[in-house]
């Protein structure tokens, strides 16, 4: 499969990565590579083999639905971002974690 | 040409579990803003999930109810998006390998106009595990959003079904069924208001005979059935009205106005569902074993279609009837108590689906809050059945229970409702009818059986309506043959 820049740019957009042109012509080279081998994976017959979900043959451990956890909100809103423009105060209010207003 | 319109729905049910789903964190609706975000569901690095038992559980209880495969090995796995109440970056749900695979829930459409009420069945695809996203509150502080990440993690199970119903009646039947479903099994609370039973509703049209599928929009976060209806209905007018205009229609997302009754596309993502779906390796796959399922299927209640064939065998109650008793746990469980309680089962069933239903209806009231408890109204058949008071005093005793008078027989007491058994009172009555009404009754002897009931109705009229019909008929016949 052949990657064009567009590709590495709408994959690094969506992963919230800013690249710029060089980086982006580098990644699209380190990509091809990497989608090489995964083709090179794919020749391999595998027929009857259920795919692999975790790299250990476990199983999932289930937990008692039960409260362990208590109100921390004060300890952790000390660690919210700061509001910006050199502020020292942390972008909470009223409980709430403040964020660039978000438009439905 | 004839259109025709197809509908698939995606449900999202909140599950009743006291924790969320990968934390111990408790999800009790209407608490202080992120009181109830936990390290895990504000996402800290370096922790890691752990599967809610009891989520699980509601999970297979679902697939047992609507005879689904379980998936002996399900997994989780990572969708990709961002947005500010997802800090993870990543909601975890299930993708290729969900819990319960396909099934079926067989809805009743009631009739509409001329077209009489029919039975369908729709097919689940696939119901899936997954975690919910916190909530954005706006307007708390100017310029900002404020996020409060309390919902974010609690348990869903997202229940998507095949494109298989063709009308807005059938999609608000299966919603309202599955809505009563889920209920009845115990693994959601059913409250639309807070947002524990939330549709998205997909919406394309056709022409008649087609087997192509055309090109949906998707109506989101539906939390009415009402407004379910009033959504689909504008959007296949739409639809419809855009196609013969000579336009076209492209995949959206769009939300329903309550106000203006119209949906409106939002705004298109250039990137819409690429997800970028893979397996979350924070976790494990989920085993279900023979020996789980049996476990659960020994916890689950009797399913309203058993219910319903023990209620036709054990009462002789007829099939409209214990469909109507069966169209809820809450109703199915207040007829049961109400029989327990003393009282005649046929007579129990017409009244629990007439005069208690109607009230609640009425009121917009769930069985649950009605006004008159199952003993109560017991105690009101049993008035009935031993004679003290007519069917229709009954009524009226039963308007003031429910308005908090008291009980039945306190009521009975207080408008000397109780019917007379006094057999000389009514001869009595019956005699000073019969002198005041010598032309009905010459009539009578003439042959004309008509005369015979204006007479019993001046008799009830003139004792105020406490005389027994029945005695009064008997002690009638005897004197006119006298």
């Amino acid at each position: 499969m052949a990657l064009s820049i567009e590709d590495i740019k709408k994959i690094a957009h969506l992963a919230r990565i800013e690249v710029s042109e060089s980086e982006a012509t580098a990644t699209l080279s380190k990509l091809t590579g990497i989608l090489g081998l995964i083709e090179q994976m794919q020749a391999v017959d595998t027929t009857g083999i259920v795919p692999m979900s975790h790299a250990q043959e476990l199983h999932q451990r289930l937990r008692d639905d039960v409260v362990t956890k208590t109100n921390q909100r004060e300890a952790f809103q000390k660690n919210a971002p700061m509001l910006g423009n050199g502020s020292t105060q942390p972008a909470v209010a009223g409980g709430l974690y403040l964020v660039p207003k978000v438009i439905e | 040409m004839e259109w025709e319109v197809v509908i698939g729905l995606e449900t999202h049910t909140q599950l009743q579990t006291n924790t969320k789903i990968f934390s111990g964190a408790p999800i009790k609706y209407g608490a202080e803003p992120n009181t109830q975000a936990c390290e895990v569901s504000i996402a800290l690095p370096g922790v890691l999930p752990v599967l809610n038992k009891q989520a699980v559980e509601c999970a297979i209880k679902f697939g047992l109810a609507i005879n689904a495969e379980i998936a002996q090995r399900s997994v989780f796995a990572r969708k990709n998006y961002f947005y500010p109440d997802l800090p993870k970056g990543y909601q975890i749900s299930q993708f290729e390998l969900p819990v319960v695979g396909k099934g079926a829930v067989t809805i009743q459409v009631p009739a509409q106009g001329k077209k009489p009420a029919y039975e369908k069945v729709i097919n689940i695809t696939r119901a899936h595990l997954e975690e919910d996203a916190g909530k954005s509150v706006h307007g708390a502080v100017e310029g900002m959003s404020g996020i409060d990440l309390n919902r974010a993690g609690t348990p869903l199970l997202e229940i998507v079904t095949e494109p298989d119903m063709r009308s807005a009646a059938e999609a608000v039947a299966y919603a309202k069924q599955l809505h009563e479903l889920v209920q009845w099994i115990g693994i959601c609370d059913g409250n639309m208001q807070e947002g524990s039973f939330r549709c998205d509703v997909n919406v394309s049209v056709r022409h008649k005979g087609s087997e192509k599928l055309g090109t949906r929009r998707e109506i989101k976060n539906l939390n009415s059935f009402k407004f379910m209806q009033q959504a689909i209905e504008y959007e296949t007018r739409w639809q419809i009205e855009t196609l013969e205009d000579g336009g076209s229609i492209h995949q959206a997302t769009v939300l329903f106005n309550p106000d203006t009754g119209e949906t409106r596309a939002m705004r298109s993502k250039e990137e819409a569902n690429d997800y970028r779906y893979f397996p979350d390796p924070d976790l494990l796959p989920l085993m279900i074993s023979a020996e789980d399922k049996a476990r659960v299927q020994a916890s689950m209640p009797e399913l309203p279609e058993a219910m319903k064939a023990r209620f036709e065998a054990e009462y002789g109650l007829s099939s409209y009837d214990t469909g109507a008793l069966t169209s809820s746990r809450g109703l199915a469980d207040y007829f049961v108590a109400t029989v327990k309680a003393g009282a005649e089962a046929k007579q129990a069933a017409n009244w629990v689906t007439g005069n208690v239903s109607a009230k609640l209806n009425a009121e917009d009231k769930s069985i649950s809050s009605s006004a008159v408890p199952a003993e109560a109204l017991a105690q009101l058949l049993h008035r009935i059945t031993d004679g003290t008071i007519s069917n229709n005093a009954a009524k009226e005793v039963f308007e003031a229970m429910w308005i908090g008078e008291g009980n039945a027989d306190a009521i009975i007491e207080a408008k000397g409702l109780k019917q007379m058994s006094d057999s000389g009172a009514v001869e009595a009555i019956i005699d000073e009818v019969l002198a005041a009404n010598v032309a009905m009754v010459e009539e009578y002897k003439a042959g004309k059986e008509k005369a015979f009931n204006a007479l019993v109705g001046q008799i009830m009229k003139a004792s105020k309506g406490k005389a027994n019909p029945a005695q009064v008929n008997d002690l009638l016949m005897k004197k006119l043959k006298a």
